[in-house]
């Protein structure tokens, strides 16, 4: 953002109130607790997690590598199976998501054709229709063409992203100004070619965050894929874990192992989204605050 | 909304027909694709709820039509009422708790520029990328009696710990678990909007005299809400249709967290374990219908600031 560099200039100095760092540091540690939990608890094995050790703390035996091994060949390696599935749920619903919702929006914000503030309405409308009101009329449907039960139940409701669409708007009717188009036009590129190497390269920023909160939103759904699939090797990572911490509280005793490997596969899980949000941060942070601010 | 840029070098008249036609044709090729999924995915399947909820399959006789009897059934029905009331009072605790920190975070973020500050940040915002099954799968371990840390610290100063997955601290634990989650995401969104205010302004507020504080509640927050408002709508829209975090800590918490804790872990029960899918879909679409028109009020009434849409 531009106000950036202008806003250094006006306060030369650092500003760090001590008072306010400690109040951090305690917000910090609070955020921060759950992880180190599953960090530290993720290098015990069984008798370690419920032996009565320091729960905060590492036991005798450290064991990443046997627990990573378990984990990947538990039940015929089903959870690898479970992460290629997020994966494949995310990246199919977040592309799909992104290229609907950058057409949408850049075809709101730079045409005028019929019914397009209605259909403009509709997509507001769209923005407050809570998304598991769907879920069930959606599987009714789906199972009435055979579609449950296969990876379309979950790839094809993820292409909807109204939010996407608002964003997308916002952001080309402010970034993508009518005279360069139109000199595009001028200069005799077709509507297609414009969109493509004038409009999109300006719109980026936004496209970047779309992608990115759709393929999260992807990764992290729960309620649809749990009602759409009974087969648990077409489950994402979210639903095989629900689905492994549903059998290990059922029999507490004699599932111990298990633990070890929910607690383990937890941490596994959230890697590829860490990584996503911290090396894209540059772009969805821009991104953000464009829904926020007009 | 301005329409601008409809005259310009396009609208000489005698292409003007033309250039007319072309705007139909090309908004519609944009917005097609979308338009399709949206018919398909979402107006469909709200049509086919609402007409779903009509009938009622009965053991004699089938399926047959019962008009608004689903309906009167779920707003008398004891389980859809008391998580329909869950679920209000999730939202009045739990909602003015993440904007309040949120804002204080953000608050704090924009006022402190340090490296430190940078990287609690990103610490804080975490938790936003974790998926809410995991973050509900974790806090469920650290609130766990046999491997969760409250035993051990409580047991330090000889005191019982207390129970979050227990019938009188479950609500609180699942407030934890919710402000965890979310508080980061919504600090993000108000510290992009803090940090697109002109700084000038604070030089002109100092000017006159105002202080830190002064700055902070008449300048920084009313020019920031609208994007307080965006995270109002949102947060409503999340609470409201509450399930995740439940239906996950049921397995811990049994008998604390039944099948009809919140009005969508009912609707899913009634759908999928007892395959009854008109009474299901009558659940949702009375609790879309009803977070639909709350949003709708909400944001009618608060028209006059420059809302987010």
């Amino acid at each position: 953002m531009t106000s950036a560099r202008s806003r250094a200039g006006v306060r030369r100095r650092p500003q760090r109130h001590l008072p306010l760092q400690v109040l951090l540091g305690f917000l910090v540690v609070y955020f921060l607790v759950p992880f180190w939990w599953v960090i530290v608890n993720s290098s015990k094995d069984a008798p370690g997690l419920f032996g009565g050790g320091n729960t905060l703390w590492f036991a005798d035996r450290i064991d990443y590598l046997g627990n990573l091994q378990q984990l990947f060949t538990y039940d015929n390696g089903i959870y690898g199976r479970w992460i290629l599935n997020s994966t494949l749920y995310a990246f199919a619903g977040g592309i799909g998501a992104t290229i609907l919702s950058v057409m949408a929006g850049y075809g709101f914000a730079k045409y005028r054709f019929a019914a397009r503030r209605f259909s403009f309405a509709l997509v507001l409308g769209a923005l407050m229709v809570p998304a598991t009101a769907l879920v069930i009329p959606t599987f009714v449907m789906f199972s009435e063409f055979g579609l449950t039960n296969t990876i379309w139940a979950v790839i094809l409701p993820s292409l909807l992203n109204p939010f996407g669409v608002y964003l997308m708007h916002v952001y080309a009717r402010d970034a993508v100004p009518d005279e360069i188009l139109d000199a595009a036009r001028a200069d005799g590129a077709g509507e297609i070619r414009t969109f493509l190497q004038v409009a999109f390269p300006l719109m980026r920023p936004a496209v970047v965050t779309v992608l990115l909160l759709s393929a999260v939103a992807s990764w992290n759904n729960y309620f649809l894929p749990l009602a759409m699939l009974s087969d648990n090797r077409l489950f994402p990572v979210t639903v095989g874990l629900g689905l492994w911490q549903g059998i290990a509280s059922a029999n507490n005793a004699g599932s111990t192992s298990l633990w070890s490997l929910i607690i383990l596969g937890a941490l596994v899980s959230v890697v590829p989204l860490v990584i996503a949000f911290f090396s894209l941060q540059r772009h969805w942070r821009g991104g953000l605050s464009v829904g926020g601010l007009r | 909304m301005i329409e601008k840029g409809a005259q310009s070098a396009r609208d000489k008249p005698t292409t003007r027909g033309k250039v007319r036609l072309r705007e139909h044709v090309m908004g519609w090729f944009f917005v097609g694709p979308f338009g399709i999924v949206f018919l398909a995915l979402l107006i469909a399947p709200l049509a086919y709820a609402l007409y779903l909820s009509l009938f009622q399959k009965k053991l004699i006789g089938g399926t047959s039509f019962v008009f608004l009897d689903n309906y009167v059934k779920a707003f008398t029905d004891p389980s859809f009422l008391s998580g329909s009331w869950f679920v209000i009072r999730f939202s009045l605790v739990s909602i003015p708790l993440q904007i309040i920190i949120a804002l204080a975070m953000a608050l704090i973020l924009d006022a402190v520029t340090s490296l430190f500050a940078r990287f609690s940040r990103l610490m804080i915002f975490l938790p936003y990328a974790i998926p809410t099954v995991i973050g509900a799968v974790m806090w469920g371990f650290l609130y766990s009696r046999s491997f969760g840390p409250l035993s051990d610290l409580f047991s330090l100063f000889g005191a019982t710990p207390p129970d979050f997955l227990g019938s009188s601290l479950i609500f609180y634990g699942l407030v934890n678990i919710v402000t965890w989650q979310w508080a980061g995401y919504y600090m993000i969104i108000l510290y992009a909007a803090l940090q697109g205010i002109d700084p000038a302004l604070y030089e002109a507020a100092r000017m006159d005299g105002a202080g830190k504080w002064q700055i902070a509640l008449r300048i920084k927050i009313p020019l920031i809400a609208p994007a307080l408002l965006l995270i109002l709508v949102f947060s409503l829209i999340g609470t409201l249709q509450f399930f995740n975090e439940p239906q996950i800590l049921r397995s811990l918490a049994a008998g604390t967290i039944g099948p009809d804790f919140t009005p969508n872990m009912y609707a899913y029960q009634q759908a999928f374990a007892l395959a009854n899918f008109n009474y299901g879909s009558a659940i949702s679409f009375a609790l879309g219908g009803i977070v639909f028109v709350g949003v709708y009020a909400f944001l009618f009434f608060t028209r006059k600031r420059r809302s987010f849409l």
